[in-house]
């Protein structure tokens, strides 16, 4: 082979490596994110209330049977399975977490232990599969897994040190009711309702938060799947210019 | 060139060759010590990772003697390539051959005891900076050869010798720190007393990670189910990072947090304050008893006792152990 064409091969082998690597990156990476809708929050009298849901399903075509998050969008109340949101920065966030999913012990028990909120505490209700309040405006600085099982996922941001447990129904109606079609609504289906308020930083950027108990089903340890994918158990706060 | 031009060449017309060799040697040396001079005094005070800790320090050390050992090496060899190629260039016109290399007693005894000595100064410096305290900076096991900085005790408290034991607990993808002696309470942020002897205690919860602490001159494997002893003491008071130096998934590059070097009163002020904050909230109480690493096969096994005695079997987020994952 003359020169010429061996350096036309080389070339040629050359873009189609890079090709398959840009390729990869926008399929697998670029799509993870844009396909995903961002749920934009305003705020009024400077606070802006933040909602989510955490399932023990999704809706998804591809991956029905992993955990998940959802989020509400403001204007049109309706479920958007997505984590990824944006508030305003130096904001105070009311957030109100509805969970569903069943009751989790957490690995370690410290993240039984709210921290982070203002006034270091959440709130916490939990209501039967006939929407029977069975705890109703709990404020306590720890949920703990253990001794009550009232655990399903936390909702942490760690760059803000935000790490709150995620209230669930309780062991018996985790395991005989839990909600088996998402987005879950409160009709039918045991569920907590927990709100607490944080401060939005100052700084403008991405802030990612996360679970921080292993709840990918089927994968070693739990940590797989929908813990390390975007739009499930993990995502991004946005904070915009207030 | 012909014979006979050598011989004439040779016959004592042309003008004396310069003593190359002393030429060299005294370039070299003047620009190795000057070289050497800049590392120690100038450069060695600002490297990395500083002098915040003994092992630090320690390693400052080390990159300063190593760099100082290497450079008149460097320098000589970059020094001999460029005297060759403007001093033994050929000149216009000049076609002829090199003068034939012939076997020198002198430059291969050079040669041989010169790199034989380099090679065992580095062998003994470096087998010698293993051994002394906190050598190895990191990952230096329960029982170094070398003699402890403090005491080891169940208990510590400002102004004695006792070593302050450290848990670090690394899990996707958040560190968290236990201080046993203070009733094993646990605690996101890392507080370190300055001029106390420190024994971390570095695990995992789930995959591989690598607690680094640059300034503190640490850096241990976590892995689940082991425990990776280091060792360092704090010589200033201040602020560092704590980075995850292992791939641990997809956040790894997110996974770190910030620790804090105060007095030694301050600190044990927080550590009595998060630990009787701890003991009011239930949190405490809540953890399982210190042990030196987190064993999955014990957290499992908890957890099945609470599946049991709550009758969850089977709901999700039920903890799945290594060689037992579970699809929900």
């Amino acid at each position: 082979m003359s020169v010429p064409a061996r350096a036309a091969a080389l070339i040629v082998a050359f873009l189609i490596v890079v090709g398959l690597g840009v390729f990869i990156g926008y399929y697998y990476i670029g799509s993870a994110t844009t396909q995903l809708p961002t749920v934009h929050y305003t705020a009024s009298d400077g606070q802006v209330n933040v909602v989510l849901q955490e399932d023990p399903q999704n809706n998804s075509a591809t991956r029905p049977d992993w955990v998940s998050y959802f989020v509400q969008d403001p204007v049109s109340k309706q479920w958007l399975h997505t984590t990824l949101f944006t508030v305003p920065a130096n904001t105070k966030v009311n957030m109100t977490i509805y969970g569903y999913d069943g009751c989790t012990p957490l690995r370690n028990n410290y993240w039984s232990q709210i921290q982070g909120t203002i006034g270091g505490t959440v709130t916490v209700s939990q209501f039967d599969q006939h929407g029977k309040e069975y705890v109703t405006n709990d404020t306590t600085s720890d949920i703990n897994s253990w001794s009550n099982c009232n655990v399903g996922h936390t909702f942490a941001i760690p760059d803000l040190g935000l790490f709150v447990p995620v209230a669930s129904p309780n062991a018996q109606l985790s395991a005989n009711y839990l909600c088996s079609s998402s987005p879950c609504t409160p009709q039918g289906n045991p569920y907590a309702v927990e709100t607490f308020s944080f401060m939005s930083p100052g700084q403008t950027g991405s802030y990612r938060w996360q679970c921080l108990i292993p709840c990918g089903g089927g994968f070693l340890d739990g940590n797989g799947g929908p813990m390390q994918t975007l739009g499930y158990m993990m995502g991004f706060m946005y904070v915009v210019a207030s | 060139m012909s014979s006979a031009d050598i011989t004439a060449s040779a016959g004592g017309n042309a003008p004396a060759e310069p003593r190359h060799g002393l030429r060299l040697f005294l370039m070299w040396f003047w620009l190795a010590l000057a070289a050497d001079l800049v590392i120690w005094f100038v450069w060695y005070p600002h490297m990395p990772p500083g002098r915040m800790s003994v092992a630090a320090a320690g390693q400052q050390f080390d990159i300063a003697v190593l760099a100082i050992s290497g450079a008149p090496v460097v320098i000589f060899v970059l020094l001999y390539f460029t005297y060759a190629l403007v001093v033994w260039r050929a000149r216009p016109g000049d076609d002829s051959d090199g003068a034939p290399i012939h076997g020198h007693v002198k430059v291969q005894l050079a040669w041989i005891i010169g790199t034989s000595a380099i090679v065992l100064w580095l062998f003994g410096f470096g087998t010698y900076e293993l051994i002394v305290p906190a050598g190895a900076g990191g990952g230096e096991g329960p029982s170094p050869i070398w003699t402890l900085a403090g005491t080891q005790s169940s208990t510590w408290s400002p102004g004695s010798n006792d070593i302050l034991q450290v848990q670090v607990i690394g899990q996707q993808w958040v560190w968290t720190y236990r201080y046993p002696q203070f009733g094993g309470f646990e605690s996101s942020e890392l507080y370190l007393p300055v001029n106390t002897p420190i024994e971390f205690h570095v695990t995992s919860l789930d995959v591989i990670h690598s607690f680094w602490a640059y300034k503190l001159g640490i850096k241990a494997d976590a892995n689940p189910d082991a425990d990776n002893v280091a060792y360092t003491t704090a010589k200033a008071t201040g602020g560092f990072e704590v980075r995850c130096n292992e791939l641990c998934g997809i956040w790894h590059g997110a996974m770190y947090n910030s620790g804090q070097v105060v007095s030694p009163s301050a600190f044990e002020s927080w550590a009595s304050g998060v630990r009787a904050k701890e003991q009011a909230d239930g949190v405490l109480s809540a953890l399982p008893p210190y042990a030196l690493t987190y064993d999955p096969t014990v957290v499992a096994q908890l957890g099945k006792q609470i599946v049991n005695v709550d009758g969850i079997t089977g709901a999700a987020g039920y903890y799945y152990g290594p060689g037992n994952p579970v699809t929900p």
